[in-house]
């Protein structure tokens, strides 16, 4: 199936009444987890991955991708009118857009928000269209030691990137690897880490995990923070949502940059929307002629930002379903839903699967007019949400978590992971260790683990069969790089900065 | 003076121990230590190829190596730039061992009451609101997902001897 007949052929499945309805379920969560602060797509999508298990795989994949880049649309909406991101993508969307708002003009920041997510988003959708199917095709020839090497480059880039210490990211992805292995071996079904419990015979649900180290963590960490803060108001009406003439002018250059360096930096596993929406803004203020106005309220700090967030999610599907390997929290979380439903992420997915890769993708496309449409008119609507007493709020977060581990197993035991998994999200977020590491160790680990035993059993025991392969001796080449490049002093006070300046 | 030199001691081992990243790189290196230990016992090569020990023996170095790196660095830098504030955490662990106790009252008394009683606390107590909000909020959250989950979605959920 060629790029055109596959797109019509996703089409054809994403505008299946209920399909399109799943979508818009999935935008409209997002555009709400979005906006609120304290609870991030990855939680959610951990919370309400139970309830989708009887749906049908592509109807279930179309509305956990729409909470994913939906919130990506909703996060905006924060930075502008509170100051405070709903996700850590907006970090960046607060410097100008909440100073365009002190300036009476949050609708037209609002409004640009809205329409860089699109164009870009949009962008992004298009470069997965035409970049999935080459590199599906290319991993075609992909063997146990190309994908343990695979595993490895993206575990290395995760770890370069989701946070200021190398060892502590490394030590977090060495945890989620130890997690994975509890349970019994595939190979010689020797149990292995069970502390004497036949309950951990069969592992740990990856459900327990995500919600406890996403969601409980999560809410704890906000619970401590609980900062209460004044919300600007929110112009009413579509013609005060609109930039005018200059903004738009001025913003023409940042919708491209976001597009093009939120695609890009997306593909790379660890790169995130947080990260890309840094280095678009830098790109932004390092060409503009003006660069003194950022930071008082340029519209074009608000396009390039919003925009490179929104089109990174095009670039982060690549990996994840030509590969099979996920860039971050999220997308790992993606990975196992799919698993579940039986559906095999990687190069043969497009022809094994292309109800769900072809279907995943077109709804993107309708995905975010739903969400153009969605985020402008609506949003004084959406601001409401920012109403909720938090009081309310956070048991509600118990209850689903509570919900979606039980769900899982119908075991009080898992409830008990749940508390332990949901301690140790929040310790690590105040001992500064990342998560991203721990979960996609955990989700990649029995993988890992599969190649390198089965790499080995073909070249009966040569280690070096691993670099003899040149596909494989390249990747983990970059690898290695990767982890020693921070020794270099100038580059990990690059990478320090760029990861700090991102919250 | 040795008074001095001994509680300047003291106080600079006292920060030392205070370090989070101290404490949670000794916590795993102990838990690297556990890992290898516990692979020795397994087959680290079988005649078919590697065993069930292979990957976990060389993962546990790995966190070995790395965690006692990572107190070796903390304590390069000196302990008191990595204090971890704790103090500010009091709210947060309270919340969390209401979660907990919730989840071991849940085997006795179901999700619905227990679920209640910890939303409860939340308002009253980590929230500061009335009692009578906290009592409102608590039985219609706990009804509005009796009435979600278990009956409309025929999603199960702990029950307690009054069958919910």
């Amino acid at each position: 199936m060629d790029v055109a007949s596959g797109l019509l052929h996703g089409f054809a499945v994403a505008l299946q009444p209920s399909n399109v309805f799943w979508c818009f379920v999935g935008c409209l969560l997002g555009t709400v987890v979005g906006i609120m602060p304290g609870l991030g797509p990855a939680a959610t999508i951990a919370l309400l991955l139970p309830l989708t298990f009887k749906m049908d795989p592509a109807g279930g994949i179309i509305m956990l991708a729409g909470i994913y880049y939906g919130a990506k649309y909703g996060g905006s909406t924060t930075s502008i009118l509170l100051n405070i991101p709903g996700e850590s993508s907006s970090v960046v969307t607060c410097i100008d857009g909440y100073q365009m708002a002190r300036k009476g003009r949050a609708g037209a920041a609002l409004g640009i928000a809205a329409i860089a997510s699109f164009v870009a988003g949009t962008v992004g959708v298009i470069g997965l269209t035409l970049i999935a199917p080459p590199v599906a095709a290319f991993a075609l020839s992909f063997s146990s030691p190309e994908y343990f090497a695979l595993m490895c480059l993206g575990l290395a880039l995760v770890v370069l990137l989701s946070g200021t210490s190398l060892l502590k990211g490394l030590l977090s992805l060495l945890l989620g690897l130890w997690l994975t292995s509890i349970g019994t071996d595939l190979f010689t079904a020797q149990a292995r880490f069970i502390f004497g419990q036949a309950t951990l015979l069969g592992g740990i649900d990856f459900m327990v995990v995500a919600i406890g180290v996403f969601a409980i963590g999560e809410v704890m960490g906000s619970i401590e923070a609980g900062e209460e803060a004044r919300m600007l108001p929110v112009p009413r009406g579509i013609r005060n949502l609109l930039p005018n003439r200059e903004e738009l002018k001025a913003c023409r250059f940042a919708f491209l940059n976001g597009s093009i360096t939120g695609f890009l930096v997306g593909c790379l596993p660890g790169g995130g929307a947080t990260i890309s929406s840094f280095i678009a803004y830098g790109i932004e203020k390092a060409v503009s002629k003006h660069p003194e106005r950022f930071g008082q309220g340029a519209p074009e700090g608000v396009a390039a930002p919003e925009g490179a967030n929104n089109a990174d999610t095009g670039g982060a599907l690549v990996p994840l379903l030509t590969l099979g390997i996920p860039s971050g929290g999220s997308t790992a979380i993606m990975l196992s839903a799919l698993v579940l439903w039986g559906v095999k992420p990687g190069p043969l997915m497009m022809t094994e699967s292309p109800n769900v890769f072809w279907g995943l993708v077109a709804s993107m496309y309708i995905g975010n007019v739903m969400l153009l449409i969605l985020n402008l008119p609506l949003v004084p609507l959406f601001a409401q949400i920012l109403r909720l007493p938090l009081y309310v709020l956070f048991p509600v977060i118990f209850g689903i978590s509570i919900v979606g581990a039980y769900g899982a197993s119908g075991r009080i035991f898992d409830l008990g992971l749940l508390a332990g998994f949901g301690l140790l999200g929040y310790v690590m977020s105040k001992l500064k260790y990342p998560s991203a590491p721990l979960i996609l160790g955990f989700v990649l680990g029995d993988a890992m683990e599969r190649a390198l035993r089965q790499s080995l059993m073909m070249s009966q025991g040569d280690v070096l069969s691993l670099v003899e392969r040149p596909i494989s001796a390249i990747m983990l080449t970059f690898a290695v790089m990767i982890l020693l490049i921070p020794l270099l002093g100038w580059f990990n006070r690059l990478r320090v900065r760029a990861i700090t300046e991102n919250g | 003076m040795l008074r001095w030199l001994r509680k300047g001691l003291v106080g600079q081992w006292m920060a030392f121990l205070k370090n989070g990243d101290v404490i949670s790189g000794a916590v795993l290196a102990a838990l690297g230590v556990y890992i290898v230990m516990q692979s020795r016992a397994w087959d680290y090569y079988t005649p078919d190829g590697p065993g069930p020990a292979f990957f976990p023996f060389w993962y546990g170095v790995a966190m070995v190596a790395l965690s006692l790196l990572l107190v070796v660095s903390a304590a390069r830098k000196g302990g008191e730039g990595q204090a971890v504030d704790w103090s500010a955490s009091g709210r947060a662990m309270m919340t969390w061992l209401a979660f907990a106790v919730s989840i071991v009252l849940m085997e006795f008394l179901g999700f619905l009451i227990s679920f209640a009683l910890l939303t409860f606390f939340i308002v009253a107590v980590i929230f500061r609101r009335s009692l009578a909000t906290a009592g409102i909020v608590a039985v219609a959250s706990a009804l509005a997902f009796h009435l979600v989950f278990p009956v409309a979605l025929s999603v199960s959920l702990p029950a307690g001897p009054f069958g919910f």
